[in-house]
């Protein structure tokens, strides 16, 4: 059983979900990401998502867009990513890297693994690369241990759900609704419905990501995934400060534990 | 052989020229992208679908287009040109087969609103008119450093009833309009078509943006065998994205010394690094949805582009003409905003014809390669659009209305 399997797995057993937490490595620095990063885990993020900053986000709303504008702008360099990964692990927390794919790819696929796992990273997620055109990354997280986290959405076919979950390990990511990231107001009707259809189909942990920013609706979708997936959120309490950026974790943190009462 | 008609040079079933191509989008995009593969797979041998595409392009767009030679042009690019007047076409520019082509295929799937990504405005004015023609809803995202250099797009647009939509992130421009386009495309798939404007992008867009601008090639080659009575020594077409060049080139593609040339912009010099010639100077990434050559700095992150002309800033290409380049049938090398300023004023003065600047770098690539095929070489370049649009540039560059001569 891989880490990230297992942080499901002690959520799992105490009845409730896991709270992944993302902030972009280099935002609003790279000290302040590892400092912002290291609060989140001690506040309750059970798995860290660090991005990857890059130019053309296409999956992401203006609030990560923004960051990673701001990261880049401060001079993020790729590399950067690896000592924010390792910050994260020193600091007792457990790292996956969300990232587009160019950068991966230019760094060199195996080199990219190499070095995420030499920091203590426990895999990727791949917001733009689907299972059918992942045969190097598929390779080389065989090859250097990681987890592979490709996302599934409410448009996907059931033969591609299928396919997408052998591919994955550690957890599928399932987007709560068709389109980018952003905090919304109300958890998509669409999201209980995709984490039943992903369940036909497999065992693997459903993490449910998009538009979440509160405890009580970390406790609405604790009620049927695995995890709960909080970015948008986090970059914005970011602007506001330490204070706030824990007082999130620790709302979602209890969120996820009350989804017995909100079920 | 028919537009539609497979050819040798098809990608494989998941879009891959080569290693190039393929689908880098995130899966909420692949129902949508497999919609229009299997559509425009059915479309393509449907002869209602053909015909009616075929009747569109001769009643509205005004098919085919002239070849003109141009001989005192000609003159000094020492060699025998023709041009394929794709300027002549109803918006002015081949912009307009590739759009009436996919407002059809969103009317099959029962998509009932259009969104698209305009550079210069070309495809924006194209996609705003096909729109108006079979009463699709439509919206053009457009960088807002573009919405400013063709302001006179922006106004068509509007007039024919589009939303335009100038964005503000990034480098604001054609490939920040492109970002945003998928964005809105993700999350309004179910009633939306993106009507993407060059031969780039997740397949099937390469190989269908690529068959409904085959027209170019196939009325080119029976052009100058007519004209000329034989094949050209080259075809010569523009490089941005890169639709009109796999158009005419397609048409030559089987013919082995018929060489095919895409000219690139280089801004104000490759070795500025301020330019658009990615086949020229980028090297192998992923962007908008495809393997291919990209500009991007040594962590993977897009570079801007830079070029005198809106249509062709942008630091992608196309994935067949990688594949082409790989292989070696076709060729491409860059032409500076000053060579292409050249050209454009130089057809202008010698033939009565006003290019777009776009169109400008094929001509200017005319006069670098004409001299070393002599008198009795033949070209034939592909006029992608009309000036009309560029002459604010124009202004400015020679300072016209200061009594200024190009």
């Amino acid at each position: 059983m891989s880490l990230v399997s297992d942080v499901f797995a002690t959520a799992r057993a105490e009845s409730r979900a896991a709270l992944v937490g993302y902030l972009p490595a280099g935002f609003p620095t790279v000290s302040g990401s590892k400092a912002y990063l290291r609060s989140m885990v001690e506040a309750g993020c059970d798995l860290i998502e660090v991005g990857l900053p890059y130019s053309d986000p296409v999956m992401d709303g203006p609030t990560i867009q923004a960051a990673a504008e701001q990261a880049l702008s401060a001079g993020f360099r790729v590399r950067d990513v690896f000592d924010v990964v390792s910050a994260v692990a020193d600091a007792g927390g457990r790292a996956v890297v969300m990232t587009y794919w160019n950068p991966v790819l230019k760094y060199g696929v195996d080199a990219f693994a190499r070095d995420l796992a030499a920091a203590g990273g426990l895999g990727l997620i791949t917001p733009d690369l689907v299972p059918d055109e992942a045969d190097d990354w598929m390779a080389a997280s065989e090859s250097h241990g990681l987890d592979r986290v490709f996302l599934v959405a409410p448009s996907s076919t059931s033969e591609r759900i299928a396919m997408t979950a052998r591919a994955s390990s550690g957890f599928l990511y399932a987007t709560a609704v068709m389109g980018v990231t952003g905090a919304r107001d109300v958890v998509s009707s669409s999201a209980p419905e995709l984490v039943a259809r992903v369940r036909e189909h497999t065992s693997i942990p459903v993490g449910v990501g998009l538009g979440v920013r509160s405890g009580a609706q970390a406790a609405e979708i604790a009620g049927f995934a695995d995890g709960v997936i909080v970015g948008s959120a986090f970059v914005s309490a970011v602007a506001e400060g330490d204070s706030a950026v824990r007082a999130l974790a620790a709302d979602l943190a209890q969120g996820v534990r009350s989804a017995a009462a909100a079920v | 052989m028919g537009q539609f008609s497979p050819t040798p040079h098809d990608p494989d079933a998941r879009g891959h020229f080569g290693p190039w191509g393929g689908r880098f989008v995130p899966e909420a995009l692949i129902a949508a992208v497999d919609e229009l593969a299997t559509e425009y797979d059915k479309a393509r041998v449907d002869p209602d679908f053909v015909n009616e595409f075929q009747r569109l392009l001769k009643d509205f767009a005004g098919r085919p287009s002239l070849l003109t030679e141009a001989p005192k042009f000609a003159e000094h690019a020492g060699t025998r040109v023709f041009l394929k007047r794709e300027d002549l076409n109803h918006t002015g520019s081949h912009k307009i087969n590739n759009v009436l082509g996919q407002a059809l295929l969103t009317k099959r799937m029962g998509k009932k609103r259009v969104i698209a990504e305009t550079g210069a405005g070309q495809h924006g004015v194209a996609t705003a008119t096909a729109c108006a023609l079979l009463g699709l809803d439509c919206v053009v995202y457009m960088g807002e450093v573009d919405t400013e250099r063709q302001a006179l797009n922006v106004a068509r647009m509007r007039l024919l009833g589009a939303e335009v939509i100038p964005v503000k992130s990034g480098s604001r421009t054609l490939k920040d309009a492109i970002n945003e386009a998928l964005r809105d495309w993700v999350t309004n798939v179910d009633d939306t078509h993106y009507l993407l404007g060059t031969a780039a992008g997740p397949h099937p867009f390469p190989l269908l943006v690529r068959d409904f601008h085959r027209i170019i090639g196939i009325e080119a080659r029976g052009q100058i065998l007519e004209k000329a009575g034989r094949l050209p020594d080259a075809v010569v077409a523009c490089v941005g994205g890169g639709s009109n060049a796999i158009g005419i080139f397609h048409g030559f593609i089987d013919d082995p010394d018929v060489r095919l040339v895409g000219v690139e912009p280089g801004g104000a010099g490759v070795e500025t690094g301020s330019h658009g010639a990615t086949l020229t100077a980028g090297t192998p990434g992923s962007l908008h949805g495809a393997m291919s050559y990209v500009m991007q700095d040594e962590d993977g992150q897009i570079t801007e582009a830079h070029s005198i002309s809106a249509g062709l800033d942008y630091p992608g290409v196309g994935p067949e003409h990688s594949h082409l380049k790989d292989i070696g049938r076709a060729e491409y090398f860059p032409v500076t905003d000053a060579e292409a300023m050249e050209a454009f004023a130089l057809l202008s003065r010698t033939e009565g014809i006003i290019p777009a600047i776009e169109s400008s770098h094929a001509l200017a690539g005319a006069l670098k390669l004409g001299p070393s095929l002599g008198p009795d070489g033949l070209l034939v370049v592909n006029l992608s659009g009309r000036g009309d649009k560029d002459m604010d540039t124009a202004v400015k560059y020679f300072g016209l209305a200061d009594g200024g001569q190009a």
